[in-house]
């Protein structure tokens, strides 16, 4: 079959607790990016039981058409149902593009599924768009045209390169939470759903789920947070984080954290932002006490406005910073805390 | 029981970086480490040979100089080592490199196959998913806990907010994380007896079932279009006041762009 056959841009909408996960959405809004560049449409792959009452919500968001798999096999996420499902709908639907969230589900059914349907996945894309490859022409190599080019960093973030997939299809990427905007939700919006059921009869690669220990925590996660307080190293000791606390609740924000933190007992893992924590892009991100190895800066560059404090004026995180002040955290953000309360109601 | 564990020799990332013309890793001008998630795995594997008895294998791919993790690996008490390495496997993406090793552990018996969950290099996390893809085993990924319980595998499986204990029937290949365990030194002894062991080294030919067009650099379905070093976002303004007039300026700069 030709590759030119393979059409549409294609969405794992990844559900947990029968609830949409925010990737889904942000997925959804670059997949209508690409499909308007395609000329072609956006469809969700809906996979879970119980679960065609999500399909409305993904239309709101930008899927034109849902392919809902529902199967009481696919209640909980496993790998293979789940693997079966999104690799059954390829064989069947040929898309040219299957975009994947880089989530501890979406990295485990990815491989899994690209290895099944024999094709390249590239991972935690941070750049995804519609161009040639080669990008430049080489004489005696064709150069193809309509192929989705995926950017993402490697080794541990000093560099980045840009990836096709010329010759196979679908081109899959997975994508981490938090670098693709959403789409503003049309209300209202409805998808053409179909119904699609593969079969799934239970065999070697079915593990058994033992049991479910949900890891519940009252913090907010840093990843919805319109303006975080993040600490480093400098920041000196866990009792010192108070003032960084006291800040974020002077401007209404939230406490995240360095990996140096996080590794020195001081912050739950939860809280940590960059190449092995979290993306994040708040509106606003005070960087205190963070010296900004490049493993940090990935995961808050996006971030719209960048405040650091830092009493090392060589300190890395001032390259990134759009606001830089040089100087000692202890003194400045206590007093910054009491500003901010004058003006912040 | 039988145990093999993948491992890969990877650059040490805090040393920068150096690319071949053609976009790939310079890997023979960096300095060279065992992948971290990889050394939880062999830990993990050491320590389930400790408690229930198994003969532990480790297995990689790379250039000649990736025997080096292997050494490392058998002075901390694997007992075997093999290296798969042939030019015409270089240059190879996730696709190309499970199917090379996969086409290596047709070879091999094993009960347990273990993994890192992702390497520091590449941060793709997709090669042990691929590899369990290509034998048609069971997989669980993400492990920070592995036991045995008779002919199965029960593995503490890290999701986002909660993890799942799961269970598969051995054979089952199973990805591990850093955080599962503490990788213990290699010993004298073991170092010792691991620069004397013998290394077995495969090519091309000595892979099982393997067609040529999944393999090294022409077979990877993922091409490179460019490679470069990261353009950092530009720096903004650098003041240094004192205190007080620290905070007027970030008081103002918060005004200005209407966050207060």
């Amino acid at each position: 079959m030709g590759l030119e056959e393979y059409k549409g841009v294609y969405v794992f909408a990844q559900q947990v607790d029968n609830e949409l996960s925010g990737i889904a959405f942000e997925l959804l809004g670059k997949a209508k990016e690409l499909a308007g560049d395609l000329n072609t449409d956006v469809t969700a792959v809906l996979i879970g039981s119980g679960v065609k009452g999500l399909a409305d919500q993904l239309a709101e968001y930008g899927a034109d058409k849902v392919i809902v798999v529902d199967d009481p096999e696919l209640k909980e996420y496993r790998t293979e149902p789940y693997a079966h499902a999104l690799s059954s709908v390829i064989n069947e639907y040929k898309p040219e593009i299957v975009l994947v969230g880089a989530t501890a589900i979406g990295r485990d059914l990815g491989p899994r599924v690209s290895a099944r349907v024999a094709t390249g996945l590239t991972a935690d894309c941070t750049v995804l768009e519609i161009g040639d490859f080669p990008l430049n022409p080489i004489p005696g190599q064709e150069q193809k045209h309509n192929q989705l080019l995926m950017t993402r960093p490697a080794f541990g973030g000093n560099t980045i390169a840009t990836i096709a997939c010329p010759d196979n299809r679908p081109q899959m990427a997975t994508v981490r939470p938090g670098v693709m905007q959403k789409r503003e939700p049309v209300a209202g919006a409805k998808a053409e759903v179909i119904d699609y059921n593969p079969g799934f009869t239970p065999d070697h690669k079915y593990v058994e789920i033992v049991d479910i220990v949900k890891e519940l925590s009252d913090t907010v996660d840093i990843m919805d947070a319109k303006i975080l307080v993040s600490g480093g190293r400098g920041v000196g000791s866990p009792e010192n984080f108070k003032i960084l606390e006291d800040l974020a609740a002077a401007i209404g924000g939230t406490v995240s954290c360095s990996r140096a933190v996080v590794d020195s007992g001081w912050k739950p893992k939860e809280l940590q932002v960059g190449q092995t924590g979290k993306t994040v892009r708040p509106n606003v991100y005070f960087a205190i006490g963070i010296s900004g190895a490049i493993q940090h800066t990935a995961g808050m560059e996006e971030s719209d406005i960048i405040v650091a404090i830092n009493k090392d004026s060589n300190a890395p995180i001032f390259d990134v910073a759009d606001y830089g002040i040089v100087g000692d955290l202890n003194k400045i953000v206590p007093k910054l805390t009491e500003e901010l309360k004058k003006v912040v109601k | 029981m039988k145990i093999v564990v993948c491992v890969k020799q990877v650059p040490d990332t805090k040393g920068g970086v150096k690319f071949n013309p053609d976009g790939t890793l310079d890997r023979g001008a960096m300095l060279a480490i065992m992948n971290p998630d990889d050394k939880a795995g062999l830990e993990a594997a050491l320590r389930l040979k400790d408690e229930y008895g198994a003969e532990v294998t480790v297995l990689t791919m790379g250039l000649p100089k990736a025997e080096e993790v292997l050494r490392e690996a058998m002075a901390m008490g694997a007992d075997k080592g093999i290296l798969v390495t042939d030019r015409v496997l270089g240059g190879a993406d996730t696709w190309a490199t499970s199917t090379t090793l996969a086409g290596a552990l047709r070879n091999l018996e094993y009960d347990l196959i273990i993994t890192g969950r992702q390497a520091i290099d590449g941060d793709t996390a997709q090669v042990g998913p691929q590899i369990s893809e290509h034998l048609d085993l069971p997989v669980i990924s993400y492990a920070k806990d592995i036991k045995i319980e008779g002919d199965s595998v029960v593995v503490e499986r890290q999701y986002d907010d909660r993890y799942h204990v799961l269970k598969a029937k051995m054979p089952c290949l199973v990805t591990a994380l850093s955080e599962l365990n503490e990788p213990r030194y290699m010993t004298p002894g073991g170092i010792f007896d691991a620069y004397d062991a013998e290394i077995t080294v495969w090519g091309r030919n000595d892979l099982k079932d393997v067609d040529d067009a999944n393999l090294g650099l022409n077979g990877s379905p993922t091409k490179i279009a460019k490679a470069s070093d990261k353009v950092r976002k530009g720096a903004g303004e650098k003041v240094e006041l004192d205190a007080d007039e620290s905070v007027a300026y970030i008081m103002g700069k918060l005004k200005e762009k209407h966050v207060i």
